[in-house]
């Protein structure tokens, strides 16, 4: 058990661990991914109200639902570097912030597209609108921190407070917001319920949340496979691994 | 470890307790700012004069003050406490005193909160003060004004603690000024937005008991977890200077 977990913060293992596991991670996030949308986009049955309009919930709630866990997924991550330094866990944060950034942005932009046939307007100040906004506010700081700090290990421990100081906000400022102003139709997927919404548009609503989650998987081993390679360029084995031509 | 191979510094009835050294470094605060007053006049400033902005930019109708007043206000107290965050450290980092602290047998984030205390009181307790006058001059009514005070006497500290893991974190970095606003804007919504509520509710003629109580609930929140936060974030920086 310790013997695993002292491997996991070898760079050197991840990097010959992800390298086995990303073309697996990029096949089945593509064949989940192009399942998911093939059918909701094309097969799935129109909304009697929305129309065709609807379809955008395809790529919209699982950019969103992946924008928020991204967040949590750093903030366990900041947990393990602040606790046991963890050098893989602060490659994590700092690889798959502007993905998180990205995400957030896609949820917003297909929020925006989708509001505009359905609420008649682009942009509402509606909770959780305003709640993504700020989660878009919360990685920009965390980029930007990041970026300002020139020493990589204060670095780390410094975006690592940040992250934790926001997962604290992030439901007080969810349900302030929610106090504040409602408008958005409630969350498509609660785990304790059954989804509101029939089968043929909710499984593959489901595979392609499922298809972001493994496409995520593999574009944050493959940013933290560079990072990696940039923080170790002066160790032995990056220097093989770069002159036997594989990377 | 092994009690006599210990180095004993001092003996242990000459440590100072917690308490007493916080009331030393909050009471240092107050005496070094009021050296330098300009410093502490100039978040009032700005306050009144952002305040002032509003009816030139937007309208001076006395309906549209009144309905927006209390956000001007509470958007001027926002931005006056976070410009004034960057001095909360910035002096004692640079002549060498915050390492010192950081030294001391008492644990730091007692000290940090004696400090964020103080800030407060330099710069939060004068801007709720003034507020009553500006209320007046955005025709806020009467009852309206006490509770827009109340809410700020009691969100303010709340800035001020939040503000507190900002200025630790983006110490001594570059353009520390433009990115604490960006790490701090965010983290400040909550407050801001229970803050204008509670005026707009006491406006409406509603109970405003249950505001007020989540207000307070920030600030114990703020008050228990931000002074950890903020001592960690100071103890890196000070080992990345």
């Amino acid at each position: 058990m310790w013997q695993f977990f002292h491997k996991l913060g070898s760079p050197k293992w991840f990097f010959g661990i992800a390298n086995r596991l990303m073309p697996w991670l990029l096949a089945a996030a593509l064949l989940l991914l192009a399942a998911g949308l093939v059918w909701g986009l094309f097969f799935a049955p129109k909304d009697y109200l929305q129309g065709n309009s609807y379809r955008i919930i395809f790529i919209h709630v699982p950019s969103a639902f992946l924008a928020q866990s991204v967040y949590i997924m750093m903030a366990v991550a900041a947990v393990v570097t602040l606790v046991w330094r963890m050098k893989l866990a602060d490659v994590f944060v700092k690889a798959v912030a502007p993905v998180g950034l990205l995400l957030t942005f896609l949820a917003l932009f297909t929020g925006a597209v989708w509001g505009k046939p359905t609420w008649g307007t682009w942009w509402i100040w509606d909770a959780r609108l305003t709640s993504m906004l700020i989660l878009l506010f919360l990685y920009g700081g965390v980029i930007a921190l990041d970026r300002s700090i020139s020493d990589e290990k204060s670095a780390a421990r410094a975006v690592a407070v940040l992250v934790l100081v926001g997962v604290v906000n992030i439901p007080i400022i969810k349900y302030s917001v929610e106090w504040w102003n409602t408008l958005h139709q409630p969350a498509t997927f609660k785990l304790t319920e059954k989804p509101s919404m029939p089968a043929e548009m909710w499984v593959p609503l489901l595979l392609s949340v499922l298809g972001l989650y493994l496409l995520f998987g593999w574009l944050a081993c493959l940013r933290m496979k560079t990072e990696i390679l940039v923080r170790e360029q002066r160790t032995r084995w990056v220097r093989e691994y770069i002159s036997a031509g594989r990377a | 470890m092994n009690a006599e191979v210990r180095p004993v510094i001092r003996p242990q009835s000459e440590l100072v307790s917690g308490a007493s050294a916080m009331k030393a470094v909050f009471a240092r605060d107050l005496r070094v700012a009021f050296r330098q007053r300009q410093d502490l006049l100039n978040p009032l400033l700005f306050f009144v004069m952002v305040v002032t902005l509003f009816p030139l930019g937007v309208s001076p109708e006395v309906a549209f003050l009144r309905e927006a007043g209390a956000g001007i206000l509470w958007v001027a107290a926002l931005l006056s406490v976070l410009l004034s965050l960057d001095h909360l450290f910035r002096h004692d980092f640079d002549d060498g005193t915050l390492e010192q602290l950081v030294l001391q047998p008492q644990p730091l984030f007692l000290l940090v909160l004696a400090k964020t205390l103080a800030h407060w009181v330099l710069t939060g307790l004068p801007l709720v003060l003034l507020a009553p006058v500006l209320g007046v001059m955005v025709h806020l009514e009467g009852s309206t004004i006490w509770v827009l005070c109340l809410t700020l006497l009691v969100g303010t500290p709340v800035l001020s603690l939040i503000g507190s893991i900002g200025a630790a974190l983006t110490l001594g970095l570059r353009s520390a000024g433009v990115l604490l606003s960006l790490l701090i804007i965010p983290l400040y919504i909550p407050v801001l937005i229970f803050g204008t509520g509670t005026v707009a509710a006491a406006a409406d003629g509603a109970a405003v008991g249950g505001y007020l109580a989540l207000l307070g609930a920030f600030l114990v929140l703020a008050l228990t977890l931000a002074p950890f936060a903020a001592s960690a974030a100071l103890r890196i920086s000070l080992s990345n200077a």
